[in-house]
Order: structure tokens, then C-alpha cells, then sequence
């Protein structure tokens, strides 16, 4: 977890949860992104300010609730379809370039 | 020093459902590479998850059975990391509010390799719903990795333990004990060699007496209950010996190798678990009502707990019997249908099932369902036994031609002439018959060698071809040899 957002963020941590993300940024872009997003963490500091005690949180923008699908398989095999437009397949296989844990 | 162990358990059951649980592709075992992954399982551009009322149901249930709080309000969250199994870049999980909250409890049955077996709690901490992830093949495809995304979105209910347990063996007691259960409440097929229900185990040491927890190690995909013990009792080691010369243990993840029997650092936790976990906006929170609960809580059946119970206060069975008549649902309602339709000997009736029976089925693979012997034609059997018709030994004979399919116990002792004979003056005269041809083994006996008498019921059995009742045979020997 990084923490302390809201106190101060780093470059180191923006060059960090840019690597997490997979974003490749120079140097001076990783400069440009700490001020936005230091930006954007004065805000959420100036909601902090609000009393919301004995609110709940809510985990969405809109106060609805997750609809239920049946149970039921609706979708038939489009493999040819899908496959037509990835860049290489085998043996009815997506083929990546090779991954080692 | 002595090391205390320190265990808690990781499971994911695979729910059966038909469909994934946020797309309509289907799940079945098998198919045929990405035939069955759709555009929201391949992460196309657009695509949006819906959600599979059928894996809440399950989760529910499963939730009722341990006795756990159900939260009225469970969020999806998204668990970031990239690997190419997983298209989307992250896992749709839940983290802050799973659906089945703190409190339920599996009471397990403990049998050490040594020493007495005992019964022990087991606190489940959280159940949460998530995705499966597709499987990489990393066989050789020119120097790349072939992706089948048909697991890809496969429901899974994540169970997770409390540290509670303090030996492989109690690991292993409760995993056998939660398989049967998830099973029990048709949640889960159970398949361990499909992957429908893999183990991951948090194991660590402490010195004996002491309270706070030692740095634990997270082993991995353990899909076999023998991995299972054979892991932890590895990796306990390991970790002893690293503390007594000198080290520290790393909290890592490890993956065990059966071939080897060793596990060995898969990665460094610290380093990779940095999942950012938040709220997934595609998907709004997850609302179970009261009715919903009551409706998943009336399709519950009998638990096997309460059903062991029953079974020894309305059988009259020890308590051992009914804890193996309860391992599975199946095998619990052949021994209650046999044991009504019978009205009889309730004990005859378990031994029976917990012996013949099942050695017979264990010997040929076959689960309780697929008994050519349906339980009234088993109960067929017991009446004759009971009633003296055959002795336990032929009767063993006759529930043979029965498994091969021969017809009913009656029509079988008819066919073949195995009637018991209970006829005092046929078992005299085959007595008699007996003692004359055997001198030997009477002068043996009438010089005090009790074997003997054994030899000479072993023979008249022989000479009745198994069919003189075998108390009665004892009787009538003592006798004539005391005479």
C-alpha cells in the first residue's frame, strides 16, 4: 500500500504506480503528472474536510443496486470470429509472447 | 525448542453454475480451447459484466450452512495485476465487503497419524465471490505461450480460514470436511483433479507458549488432499530449520512440487502484491434481501452435521459409524433409505454399508450413486441376515451375485440353494460325519489343544458348505466332544 497521498505525493511515486500500470513516462512527463495529480489530491483533501460521520460509504456514483441474470448460457462459440483479428493463434490457442513466473 | 504450527486455509471452490459469473459463455470441463470464452471473457473493447444471480445463491447458501453473517451488501472490486491469462489486467473480486461475512464455523473430525482421533472448530474468517483466470500452456509454441481463456470468468467462492488449525492433519481434516460440505449443498462438484476445488495453505511456526504469529508462507495451488499434508509438513520443516540456524523466514509464496516433495519461493510477497484494489464501476453493488436469504436458506438440505446427530439418537449408531455414513449425502440417505425399509437392525444395516458395500465400491471407483445394488434391494439382504435365512459369510456370497447383477437376495439364496440350515438333527448328522473322519483332530483336542475346536467348526462350515448356522454348530460340537 502507498500511503500518505494526501500529505505529499513523490515523484518516486508516480514513477512507481506508473510501472504497476505498465505506463511508460519520461522524466519530464512523470514531472507534469506529480503536479496534476497532487492537483487532484488537494481536492479529495478539501472533501476530507466534510463531516460524514454516520454516513455510509458507498462504493458507486449511483445509489442502485446490481441486477441478477438468470443463470443461463447465452453465448455461442465465436472463436473464428475472435480470433480472425488477434495477432497469432495455434491449436485454437491466443499465442503471447512467453511468460515465465 | 518446541515449535507450535500455525495454519489457516485459502479455498477456492469452483460454483456450478452453467454460465460464467459475469458473461453468458458456458463453463463446461473440456471444451475445446476458447470455444467457450466469449467478448466479455476476452476483455474486447466495451464489453460489460453482468452478474450471475446463481453464484450469489450458492455463496449464500454456503454462508447459512457455516452460520456466517450474510452481508446485506457486497461490493466488487477490481484486483490489478498483468499476466496474459488474465485479458482484462485485472481479477473482478471482493475485498472490503464479501458476501459472507465473519462467524461461521466447520466443525471437523481430526484423525492424527498417531493418537486418538478428536473433533476440533474451525472459524471461517470471509467467503468472497471472484473470476477465474484463463490458463497460459507453456509448452513450446515456437518460443511463446498459448492463452485458452475458457476458465477465464469461471465463478469461484474464495473461503477463508481463521490460523485455527495446528497440524497437517487438522488441515487436512478440515479441507476434507468443507469438500464434503460444498459438495453436501450442491455448490460445488468438488472435482480436485478438474481444479473445481484447489487449496492454498498459510503456514508458520512459533515457539511452544507464545502468542503472537510467526512470519507465514502462502503455498500454493495444493489440488490433492495428500499435497495438502505432504506440503505442510515440508514446509514446517523448512522454516524450523531456517529459525534454529539462525535465519529468518520470508513472508513469500511457494509452490509445491509433488515430484520432489519440496516446495520452493514462487515470489516475493512484499515485491508483487501491490494490487490497487478498488470499487469496480462497472458493476454496482450486490443487494441480497431477506427473501432472497430465506429462499437460498429453504433449499438447503439436512446438514451433515445435524443428519450425524440424528443418525446416533434415531439409529442408535456410535458416533463413529454416523460421522462415516454422513461423509457424503449420498452415501447418508442409502444407509437411511436401507436402514427404513428394513425396520430392523439399524447396526447390521451400518456395518454393512460401511463395509461390504463400500469396499466393493472403492475397489471398482464407483460413488455410492452408481451402486448396482439399489438400497431397497440392499435392504432385501439384511432381512435375510437378520432373520437368520444366511449366515454373515454367505451372505457376503450372495450380495456378490447381487453387485453382478443376478436379481434380489431371495431370489439368489432360492437359485443357488444357500439357505442356512438351522435344522439341529442336519447339522448333528453333518457333525457327526465330521468327528469320524477327523480323529486327529479330536485326540487333539482331547488332550487340550483349543485350536482344535476351530479346525473341527472350520470343517463341518466346509462340509455344509457354508450353510449350517454357525452358532448352532459351536453348540452342537461342544457338546458331542464333551460327551
Amino acid at each position: 500500500m502507498i500511503v500518505g497521498y494526501f500529505m505529499s505525493l513523490t515523484l518516486a511515486d508516480v514513477k512507481r504506480i506508473a510501472y504497476l500500470a505498465r505506463i511508460e513516462v519520461s522524466e519530464t512527463e512523470a514531472e507534469d503528472y506529480l503536479r496534476q495529480l497532487s492537483g487532484i489530491f488537494e481536492l479529495v483533501e478539501q472533501m476530507q474536510a466534510v463531516d460524514t460521520t454516520g454516513i455510509e460509504p458507498m462504493a458507486h456514483a449511483q445509489d442502485v443496486v446490481l441486477r441478477l441474470r438468470p443463470d443461463s448460457v447465452s453465448e455461442t462459440d465465436r472463436r473464428g470470429d475472435y480470433q480472425a483479428v488477434a495477432p497469432q493463434t495455434e491449436a485454437g490457442l491466443y499465442l503471447v509472447p512467453k511468460v515465465i513466473e | 525448542m518446541q515449535w507450535e504450527i500455525v495454519i489457516g486455509l485459502e479455498t477456492h471452490a469452483q460454483l456450478s453454475t452453467q454460465s460464467k459469473i459475469f458473461s453468458g459463455a458456458a463453463i463446461a470441463y473440456g471444451a475445446a480451447p476458447n470455444t467457450q470464452a466469449c467478448a466479455v471473457d476476452l476483455a474486447l473493447p466495451g464489453v460489460l459484466p453482468v452478474f450471475n444471480r446463481a453464484a450469489a445463491e450458492k455463496a449464500v447458501k454456503f454462508g447459512l450452512a457455516i452460520n456466517a453473517r450474510i452481508n446485506r451488501k457486497s461490493v466488487f472490486e477490481r484486483k490489478n495485476y498483468f499476466y496474459p491469462d488474465l485479458p482484462k489486467g485485472y481479477q473482478i473480486s471482493q475485498l472490503e465487503l464479501p458476501i459472507v461475512a465473519e462467524g461461521g464455523t466447520l466443525r471437523v473430525q481430526v484423525s492424527p497419524a498417531s493418537g486418538q482421533a478428536y473433533e476440533k472448530e474451525v472459524r471461517i474468517t470471509r467467503a468472497h465471490l471472484e473470476e477465474d483466470a484463463g490458463k497460459s500452456l507453456h509448452e513450446d509454441f515456437h518460443g511463446m505461450t498459448g492463452i485458452d481463456l475458457n476458465r477465464a470468468g469461471t465463478p469461484l467462492l474464495e473461503i477463508v480460514t481463521e490460523p485455527d488449525m495446528r497440524s497437517s492433519a487438522e488441515a487436512v481434516a478440515y479441507a476434507k470436511s468443507l469438500h464434503s460440505l460444498v459438495r453436501w449443498i450442491g455448490i460445488c462438484d468438488g472435482n480436485m483433479q478438474e481444479g473445481s476445488f484447489r487449496c492454498d495453505a498459510n503456514v508458520s511456526v512459533r515457539p511452544k507458549g507464545t502468542d503472537k504469529l510467526g512470519t507465514r508462507c502462502e503455498i500454493k495451488n495444493l489440488n490433492s488432499f495428500k499435497f495438502l499434508e505432504k506440503a505442510i509438513d515440508h514446509e514446517v520443516q523448512r522454516q524450523i530449520d531456517v529459525i534454529e540456524s539462525g535465519g529468518r523466514i520470508v513472508q513469500e509464496t511457494r509452490l509445491y512440487d509433488p515430484d520432489r516433495d519440496e516446495t520452493r519461493s514462487m515470489r516475493s510477497k512484499e515485491e508483487a502484491n501491490d494490487y490497487r484494489y478498488f470499487p469496480d464501476p462497472d458493476l454496482l453493488p450486490l443487494v441480497v434481501d431477506e427473501a432472497f436469504i430465506e429462499t437460498a436458506r429453504l433449499t438447503l438440505p439436512e446438514l451433515p452435521q445435524a443428519k450425524r446427530d440424528r443418525f446416533v439418537a434415531d439409529y442408535g449408531l456410535p458416533v463413529y459409524d454416523a460421522t462415516i455414513l454422513t461423509a457424503s449425502r449420498d452415501l447418508s440417505s442409502y444407509f437411511e433409505e436401507s436402514a427404513k425399509t428394513l425396520a430392523g437392525d439399524n447396526k447390521l444395516v451400518a456395518n454393512w454399508v460401511i463395509g461390504e458395500l463400500s469396499a466393493t465400491l472403492n475397489k471398482e471407483g464407483k460413488d455410492i450413486a452408481e451402486s448396482p445394488i439399489a438400497s431397497a434391494q440392499f435392504a432385501g439382504l439384511m432381512k435375510r441376515i437378520q432373520d437368520g435365512t444366511i449366515s454373515g459369510k454367505i451372505a457376503k456370497e450372495v450380495f456378490a451375485a447381487m453387485w453382478a447383477g443376478e436379481g434380489d437376495a431371495d431370489v439368489i439364496i432360492e437359485a443357488k440353494g444357500l439357505k442356512q440350515v438351522s435344522d439341529s438333527g442336519a447339522i448333528e448328522k453333518i457333525v457327526d460325519e465330521v468327528l469320524a473322519a477327523n480323529p486327529g483332530m479330536v485326540a487333539e483336542f482331547q488332550s487340550g489343544k483349543e485350536k482344535a475346536f476351530n479346525a473341527l467348526v472350520g470343517q463341518t462350515m466346509k462340509a455344509s458348505k457354508g450353510k449350517a448356522n454357525p452358532a448352532q454348530v459351536n453348540e452342537i460340537l461342544k457338546k458331542k466332544l464333551a460327551g
